[in-house]
């Protein structure tokens, strides 16, 4: 009995060329999902390169702080017997393994890039590493370094100084992340900022709390506009089409400056407003480099963000649906409501959630209108990269604003269903 | 007879041709033939050109200037390049406050004796003494002199015919009301509000060292809050006053300039405690070899007291040599005498406020969360 004969006694199929069916399919499978894989490589490549390793190395630095190990290797074996929490200084061992850290350091000039770091955290650091580069050198091994340090700058017997170099030793740190969400490290654990500086939770509240504004006001402007584009003849909804596009075509700056023009004191609406007699020219109103600039602004910019994935969607709905539901003797309304607007659904969560996510992220046009009360997160992560130069506050505010996307992401695929949201 | 008359009649015309010929082209040993020079843009990357760039390259013809206008996200810039391993700029033109973040951060390039890189004055006086104080660490080549300083409308009928006379009058709605341009930093602000409440001049950095001279500071800010309108970018506060937007508002002493004397708007200058800085170069550090001989070789050349008095014919910023003051006057492009206009004219600076590099260096991340938090309250 043959090898064939006998697979096929168990029952099995066999290909033109003996071998089980099975085995067989499986060979064309693997060799068609290799193409497959081949032919979405470069993307996949491009993905991995300029997505996913940025992402992964923007978590990373949100909580690297490698330097500071780095430059006072050894002081900070030396600091790990001192109490931070006690009022004594640490000890004479503490403050010669500070010279030849410093000595090497500043041999290699990384003791100001140390002092940048460490002031971020305690003010005054910048200025005191500078000039200890330049101590450093001068000082006599036969005296005690403490006084010698004491001597050149009082801050090196200020506890505050130790204490800031103790919390900020370690390779990694939750320091920059305890900041992005208005917390400080102390000796006594993470404890919130005093009032005068917290800021941060407030921006992601507000960036939040805009962007749902934003997102609303598109889908209540765009709405009908989509429906328009549907339903009317090819030739006039194509004009339609032109004028939500034509913003796309336009430069995002030449778009908001014009809303100033528009939106200023002394700017066209107001100008209408009071030649008409609406408003008396000691009463105009207030409605940029404010919120309320933010949200008209970017809601104009955000608009066909929310009509095209609306306009793809209502595109597929028959128009028949409307016509049975009227000569079933539901008024317009009921027509709408009941049959058309649940049809559309898809079409509205996709425009949603496409608007929301990118207002989430934008900062050119708040920077630019929105003042101080319409200013997003985004514009304190620009400042902090371009800026103040603290790339791992910036990291680390990043970090906050893309666990919140995610942490929202995951409500609304609860609450709509990610598999009900459609692009056409 | 006439032929030789004639021979020595050519070779007489010819004889400073040929001078002019050999200063004509210069040779620089060894340099790259090209070089990215990063600056502001506008008006002001323009005045460079024309002052430095321009000549230099009628001077070396080989040379191939490409121009960048990333000057104001430079740091980041540089460090993002340096992390890369791959920095492609040769010479950056930056604020004196980001030299000394680069400088620090170990950017740029530091230099060990500054005479042996600049020219000296025509007068033989080195350089280190020419540019003086202005020398504000080892890696920056100042260039020019600004002034963050403040303009008003020259037209506004709320005031009864008062024009404002010192900076305090900013804070005073009364006698002045109407809206105010500032910068959205706690730098200027910060020290304008501390000197019109009552604090000398030579006290302000301590006092604003301290968690009540910080409140002391928005406290005297909180009487106009509601009044000031706050920018990010210089050009915006010429708009908002040719707008009528704000009737007085802060901004670089050039952009004003430009304002008045260019496109002839109802705004006046306010000199009174201007707030000087500085702008100048610097070279990224461990350029290849010919690529550094090319920039030493045009940062000598561009820095020399000619050159930096050349650029105030195009643009309002007085020239960082002491040497080259004498020499700044009646600009031929723009058509006005430059002297009444630089910030450094005695005239003008009566009364002015020069900006501690260091205390800022050392409290400026403080302060501006400090300052964004009182600005969102």
């Amino acid at each position: 009995m043959t090898q064939a004969t006998a697979d096929q006694a168990k029952g099995s199929v066999l290909a033109a060329d003996g071998t089980p069916l099975k085995v067989s399919l499986r060979r064309a499978l693997r060799a068609q999902k290799l193409r497959a894989l081949m032919l979405i490589a470069p993307l996949l490549a491009f993905i991995i390169v300029a997505f996913l390793m940025p992402i992964a190395d923007m978590l990373f630095r949100s909580v690297e702080n490698q330097i500071v190990p780095d430059t006072l290797p050894k002081t900070v074996v030396a600091l790990e017997d001192w109490d931070a929490k006690g009022d004594a200084l640490p000890g004479e061992p503490v403050f010669a393994a500070l010279h030849d850290d410093l000595v090497v350091a500043a041999e290699a000039k990384t003791h100001t890039r140390l002092g940048s770091r460490l002031n971020y955290e305690d003010s005054g650091m910048s200025s005191l590493l500078r000039a200890a580069g330049r101590g450093v050198r001068k000082m006599s091994a036969d005296e005690p370094y403490e006084a010698q340090f004491i001597d050149m700058d009082k801050d090196w017997g200020d506890i505050e100084t130790w204490r800031t170099i103790k919390l900020y030793s370690g390779a990694y740190t939750d320091g920059y992340l305890l900041n992005a969400i208005d917390m400080q490290k102390t000796v006594d654990g993470p404890e919130l900022k005093p009032a005068s500086q917290r800021i941060y939770v407030m921006l992601f509240l507000r960036t939040m709390l805009l962007s749902l504004t934003i997102t609303f006001f598109t889908l209540l402007l765009g709405y009908p506009i989509a429906y328009l584009l549907a339903i009317l003849p090819l030739r006039t909804s194509n004009l339609i089409m032109i004028l939500v596009l034509l913003p796309f075509w336009t430069s995002l700056l030449v778009r908001t400056a014009s809303w100033k023009v528009l939106l200023q004191q002394q700017g066209v609406i107001n100008d209408l407003l009071v030649w008409v007699g609406l408003i008396s020219d000691a009463n105009r109103l207030v409605m940029i480099n404010n919120a309320t600039g933010t949200i008209i602004a970017m809601t104009h910019i955000l608009l066909p963000f929310m009509i095209l994935p609306l306009y793809s969607v209502m595109k597929t709905i028959p128009p028949s649906y409307l016509r049975a539901a009227k000569s079933l003797g539901a008024n317009d309304w009921t027509a709408f409501w009941r049959v058309y607007f649940p049809q559309s659904v898809p079409g509205v969560g996709a425009g949603a959630i496409l608007v929301f996510i990118l207002s989430i992220g934008y900062y050119i046009t708040p920077e630019l209108v929105g003042g101080t009360s319409g200013i997003f997160i985004s514009n304190r992560i620009a400042y902090h990269i371009s800026i103040s130069l603290n790339w791992g506050l910036a990291a680390a505010l990043a970090t906050m604003l893309l666990i919140v996307v995610l942490a929202l992401y995951w409500v609304y695929d609860r609450m709509v269903g990610i598999d009900n949201v459609k692009l056409g | 007879m006439k032929t030789r008359h004639l021979f020595g009649a050519t070779a007489l015309a010819l004889l400073p041709a040929a001078a002019m010929m050999a200063q004509d082209t210069a040779t620089c040993e060894n340099c790259a033939n090209t070089m990215t020079v990063v600056s502001w843009g506008g008006a002001y990357q323009n005045s460079q050109v024309k002052a430095y760039i321009e000549p230099y390259k009628a001077l070396h013809p080989e040379l191939t200037v490409v121009m960048d206008e990333s000057s104001a996200e430079s740091v980041a810039k540089m460090r993002a390049m340096a992390e890369a391993g791959n920095v492609t700029w040769d010479v950056v033109d930056t604020l004196a406050s980001d030299a000394i973040r680069m400088c620090d951060e170990g950017l740029v390039m530091e230099f060990d004796d500054i005479d042996a890189v600049l020219a000296p004055a025509p007068d033989g006086t080195p350089a280190s003494e020419d540019f003086g104080d202005l020398l504000i660490n080892d890696c920056f080549v100042p260039q020019i002199v600004y002034s963050t300083t403040f303009g008003y409308r020259t037209d506004v009928a709320d005031w009864g015919g008062k024009v404002p006379s010192t900076v305090c009058d900013v804070f005073d709605l009364e006698t002045f009301p109407g809206k105010r341009a500032l910068q959205k930093r706690p730098i200027d602000n910060m020290e304008w509000a501390l000197y019109c409440d009552g604090v000398a001049k030579e006290d302000i950095y301590d006092v604003l060292g301290t968690d009540e001279g910080v409140e002391r500071a928005f406290n005297k800010l909180n009487g106009i809050k509601d009044q000031v309108v706050w920018w990010t970018a210089g050009a915006e506060t010429p708009q908002l006053l040719a707008d009528g937007e704000v009737v007085i508002g802060s901004t670089f002493n050039g952009r004003l300039f430009s304002a008045i004397v260019e496109q002839n708007q109802p705004i006046a200058m306010l000199w009174d405690m201007q707030d000087f800085d500085l702008d100048g170069w610097t070279i990224p550090a461990d350029l290849p070899e010919d690529r550094l001989n090319r920039v030493l070789d045009f940062l000598y050349f561009a820095t020399d007291t000619q050159r930096l008095a050349d650029q105030a014919q195009y643009i309002s910023y007085g020239p960082a040599r002491s040497s080259s003051a004498p020499l700044v006057g009646f600009s031929d492009v723009l058509g006005v005498d430059m002297a009444p206009h630089m910030p450094t004219d005695p005239a003008n600076a009566t009364n002015s406020h020069l900006y501690d590099y260091g205390w800022w260096a050392d409290h400026r991340d403080d302060l501006d969360a400090k300052f964004q938090a009182w600005l969102t309250q």
